[in-house]
């Protein structure tokens, strides 16, 4: 006899189809709701007066000027609004060390980056309340700015908080093996690179936007945001409002973009808040453009000194990384700013079998808009580090770059494994990926085409990564440092009189798709046709209790709640089936909205009928039958502190040696997210990340000058990738399943981000190559190209 | 000056409208709060993303760099009128089909550019198609899938 056919093989599973995402067709009729297409009776209107200065004493506000202005409401200062709310530490326990000054909503007395609120105005209408913003007068006094995080240690820097005896903000070592007697081994040489990535930010379309109410009966606030993580704001809101968490909702709707930019609490969006408790009225607060810029997280911002030990067969025996990172003047709460560096520190040559590892990274405090987690964490930094330092080796010594990842990767068949920073590895497929990425990419022919065109004076470059990502985070991640961020997840499934289901998860959708695969992994696992399954998210007063969506954790954890949650119900559905039709549940099966014989699949009762009878003929029942037709189940990872995925990436650029500009020629992906349950949608997500790696290799970066002024802070001067820009990416996947779950998804949004600026990087150098040329510098933009050619000096 | 008013009447999405307003108020601010057509997006406000691209007597225009007093006279049509009269109902279900949307901000105006293309008899060119939507932002998809929908309706896949 055959196996019974597994959970994912069955007749109406749709794990692994490419469903169409239901909740796509209300966007493209216009019928959206985000936060700032909600109206409320009597709303109100916030905007901000930022300080122009990067740091600078607040020495006097005037705002009688502004109070008579049109349509004004009420205008705050820092110091008014510090009396509503308890100040909050960017800091987390197990970051051992890490430092951050109390913050408020506003700035107090001293502004210490550009762009930092100062005053909130509230009036009738957003071109009110900025009329009136433009008639505060503040008396601002200069301070010494800290702005070059390389001299921000150095003794006769001016250090930015008073309370803390230098701008350093954090610092870890790791110290595994021997790297200095491994480097000083017979036959090793040892190559060594410093590289700059700039800092960038999110970009989110939709920007950042709140609409609080505040009901002073029962002392409700309903707190509307264009976030990722509602239920962490529920608990961060009841906290340092004073309310209780009960009494706290959090609503995401609609949300046109996130990317990480919006996990955090940001103090616009407290402010917002307290005006509504204030004014009990509501109140919105949408981010224009401008202040996106200037106080959404902006992120990356490294320097690391990096150094690699090879033998002369290309074994490495070592790896040195020295990080440095400015973060702003705090420490984002409650996620902190550490987190970054110490990715960076965790993850550099991580894909590889390295004994010999040392690591620092220091984190400092500047005058700059503070840096936090943005889309792929640290992971750019650390694959474009150890990736660039190999390519840059097998030029060196005279080898393939491939030969030494397929002498060094983690053999696919050594899992589990620990690296030397102690990541546990299990079902990772490095070998396979880097392998089937040579199939697609016809590396022969692309060697060939590059050197006859090299003969033309035409720069054709090719370069690989290999990578992994931390997915499904354990409660490792954030809440052994105290936060209130849960790891876990939460899914309910119930089942309406119709037969059809209602089902509610703690992750939430941001376009990628979310609502669409719990619909499909519930769909599977209870039986019914997927069109017949109703989603709720990011709603705290309707979903249960857990994380969201963040560190690529939605499918795999989230998913692997609602696959729990409806195998349950359907167990409960069987039980009260069997009853119903005298049988055993085990000799029964739900399949396209029916129970059926397990064996034959011969209909035995719809839904439907079983709904009615169990919700309005319940007389039909046995006295002692009590169905249940809801369950929930939660889910957590517990033997990893994360689900590491991996992958290969290469790309293929063109530079222009007279301009500077780089063109990408091709992109190829191969990656392992475990078991896909939608694969358009995967595709879409490693297309989608790549897209902004190539934005942080080529073209986006924050630009401000000596004295702290952001410099490009709209969309004309802050370059993103555009449609003409790119070239089809091909993508292509290596299914692992993880074993922690049933459903053994890993997270896969983030994937894409991670490896794609180190390919891109290494294109470029293998291009330059024989111009003697080389650049270590993210974004690879025209100006530091010709300067790395010394075409311009 | 912030005050200062004018009488406009227009067509949007078919409908006659007159209305008292600001001068200073742009175009998809008034259709957004006057009218209550929060289908067309603002993303920068300076004309660059392309999230508030509407049709403005048949050209694709910039919504928030049209004043409302400007549109005083003129047919307008957003993606709501686009909706409800079927037209470009090819590309919305090519889009669905390709999943050529992730968080649908841009959607809008992507939409209105790409339907432009499609209108004019733009050819399943992807870098053609390509360059007609480089003024149009999307952050999540990588534009790929966006091409992919437009050539599925210019070649009948769709």
């Amino acid at each position: 006899m055959s196996e019974p056919l597994s959970l994912f093989d069955r007749p109406n599973s749709y794990i692994g189809r490419s469903v169409p995402r239901p909740d796509a067709k209300r966007l493209l009729i216009g019928r959206g709701q985000f936060v700032d297409d909600l109206e409320r009776p009597r709303m109100v209107h916030a905007a901000f007066v930022r300080s122009p200065y990067a740091h600078a004493r607040i020495d006097r506000i005037d705002c009688e000027a502004a109070r008579a202005s049109q349509g004004v409401v009420a205008i705050y200062t820092g110091v008014e609004l510090a009396d509503h709310v308890t100040p909050y530490v960017g800091t987390l326990t197990h970051l051992v060390g890490l430092r951050s000054p109390p913050q408020y909503p506003l700035a107090m007395n001293v502004a210490r980056w550009q762009g930092e609120p100062v005053v909130m105005v509230i009036a009738t209408s957003r071109a009110l309340a900025e009329d009136a913003a433009e008639l505060v007068e503040v008396d601002y006094d200069p301070l010494p700015a800290v702005t070059d995080m390389e001299t921000a240690l150095d003794p006769d820097t001016p250090i930015i908080h008073d309370e803390f005896d230098s701008n350093l903000a954090w610092e870890r070592e790791v110290n595994a093996g021997d790297v200095d007697a491994a480097f000083a081994g017979d036959g090793t040489q040892v190559i060594e690179r410093t590289f700059r990535f700039g800092r960038h930010t999110g970009v989110t379309l939709e920007s950042r936007a709140t609409l609080v109410e505040f009901d002073p009966s029962d002392r409700q606030l309903t707190f509307r945001y264009s976030g990722q993580a509602p239920l962490m704001m529920q608990a961060i809101l009841a906290k340092h409002l004073s309310l209780e968490e009960e009494n706290v909702r959090v609503i995401s709707e609609d949300v046109g973009g996130s990317f990480g930019i919006k996990i955090h609490t940001y103090g616009d969006e407290f402010a917002t808040a307290i005006a509504a408790m204030l004014l009990k009225r509501p109140v919105k607060f949408v981010a224009d453009r401008h202040e996106s810029f200037s106080s959404d997280i902006h992120a990356r911002d490294h320097v690391v000194h990096g150094r690699i030990g090879l033998k002369a067969d290309g074994t490495i025996v070592g790896l040195e990384i020295d990080d440095l990172t400015g973060i702003g003047p705090y420490s984002m709460y409650p996620r902190s700013s550490g987190i970054e560096a110490n990715q960076v520190v965790n993850l550099t040559g991580a894909p590889y079998r390295i004994d010999n590892y040392r690591a620092r990274t220091r984190v400092v405090f500047q005058n700059k808009n503070m840096m936090c987690q943005y889309r792929a964490v640290g992971h750019p930094i650390a694959m474009a580090v150890a990736d660039g330092l190999i390519e840059a080796a097998a030029a060196e010594i005279g080898l393939e770059s491939i030969d030494i990842r397929r002498l060094n990767l983690i053999p696919d068949d050594a899992h589990p494994t620990v690296s030397a920073t102690q990541m546990k590895f299990d079902d990772l497929s490095h070998q396979k990926c880097l392998e089937t990425l040579l199939e697609l990419v016809d590396y022969g022919a692309v060697r060939a085409d590059q050197e006859r065109l090299r003969a033309k004076g035409v720069y054709r470059g090719i370069g690989f990564v290999s990578m992994v990502e931390v997915t499904n985070p354990s409660p490792m991640f954030y809440g052994i440092g105290g936060a209130p961020i849960s790891a876990q997840d939460g899914a309910t499934v119930r089942m309406d009189a119709s037969g059809a289901l209602h089902v509610a998860s703690s992750i939430t959708e941001q376009g990628q798709g979310t609502n669409g695969i719990l619909a499909q992994i519930a769909a599977t696992a209870f039986g019914v046709a997927v069109d017949r399954v109703k989603v709720t998210t990011g709603d705290t007063a309707t979903v249960p209790y857990g994380g969201g969506t963040w560190a690529s954790r939605g499918a795999g954890i989230g998913g692997e709640a609602m696959l729990q949650a409806a195998l349950a119900l359907k167990d409960q559905v069987l039980d009260v089936a069997a009853t119903i039709l005298q049988s055993e549940s085990a000799a029964l099966d739900i399949q396209n909205g029916e129970i059926v014989d397990t064996g034959t699949g011969e209909p035995r009762m719809a839904l439907r009928e079983l709904g009615q009878i169990v919700y309005y003929r319940g007389n039909e029942l046995p006295r002692d039958l009590t169905p249940e037709l809801i369950a929930s189940r939660h889910y957590r990872v517990t033997d990893f502190p994360f689900v590491f995925t991996n992958g290969a990436m290469a790309a293929h650029v063109e530079v222009d040696v007279e301009t500077g500009m780089v063109e990408l020629l091709n992109i190829w992906a191969v990656e392992d997210c475990g078991r896909i349950i939608n694969p358009q949608l995967v595709d879409e997500q490693i297309r989608g990340g790549i897209v902004q790696g190539i934005g942080g290799a080529l073209y986006e970066e924050c630009v401000y000058s000596e004295d702290g002024l952001l410099l490009n802070a709209t969309m004309a001067d802050y370059l993103v990738p555009m449609a003409s820009e790119l070239p089809d990416i091909v993508v292509k996947h290596v299914e692992t399943p993880s074993k922690t779950s049933m459903l053994g998804a890993k997270g896969a949004g983030e994937a894409g981000t991670c490896g794609a600026p180190g390919a891109i990087m290494n294109a470029v150098n293998d291009a330059l190559r024989p111009l003697g040329a080389s650049i270590y510098q993210m974004p690879m933009t025209p100006e530091r190209i010709l300067r790395a050619l010394g075409v311009v000096s | 000056m912030t005050s200062q008013q004018q009488s406009i009447r227009l067509t949007v999405n078919g409908e006659a409208v007159e209305c008292q307003v600001p001068v200073r108020l742009s175009l998809v601010d008034f259709l957004r709060t006057d009218l209550g057509l929060t289908g067309s997006h603002i993303g920068c406000e300076h004309g660059v993303c392309g999230a508030c691209t509407l049709f403005v007597d048949g050209a694709p225009v910039r919504g928030c760099l049209m004043l409302a007093v400007q549109a005083d006279g003129t047919e307008v049509v957003t993606i709501e009128g686009l909706a409800d009269s079927g037209r470009g109902e090819a590309l919305r279900q090519a889009f669905h089909k390709r999943n050529a949307l992730q968080c649908g901000f841009c959607t809008p105006g992507m939409l209105a550019s790409a339907l432009d293309y499609v209108e004019q008899g733009g050819t399943a060119d992807r870098q053609a198609i390509r360059e007609h939507l480089s003024g149009n932002y999307c952050r999540c998809t990588g534009y790929q899938a966006i091409v992919d929908a437009v050539c599925d309706v210019i070649e009948g896949r769709s």
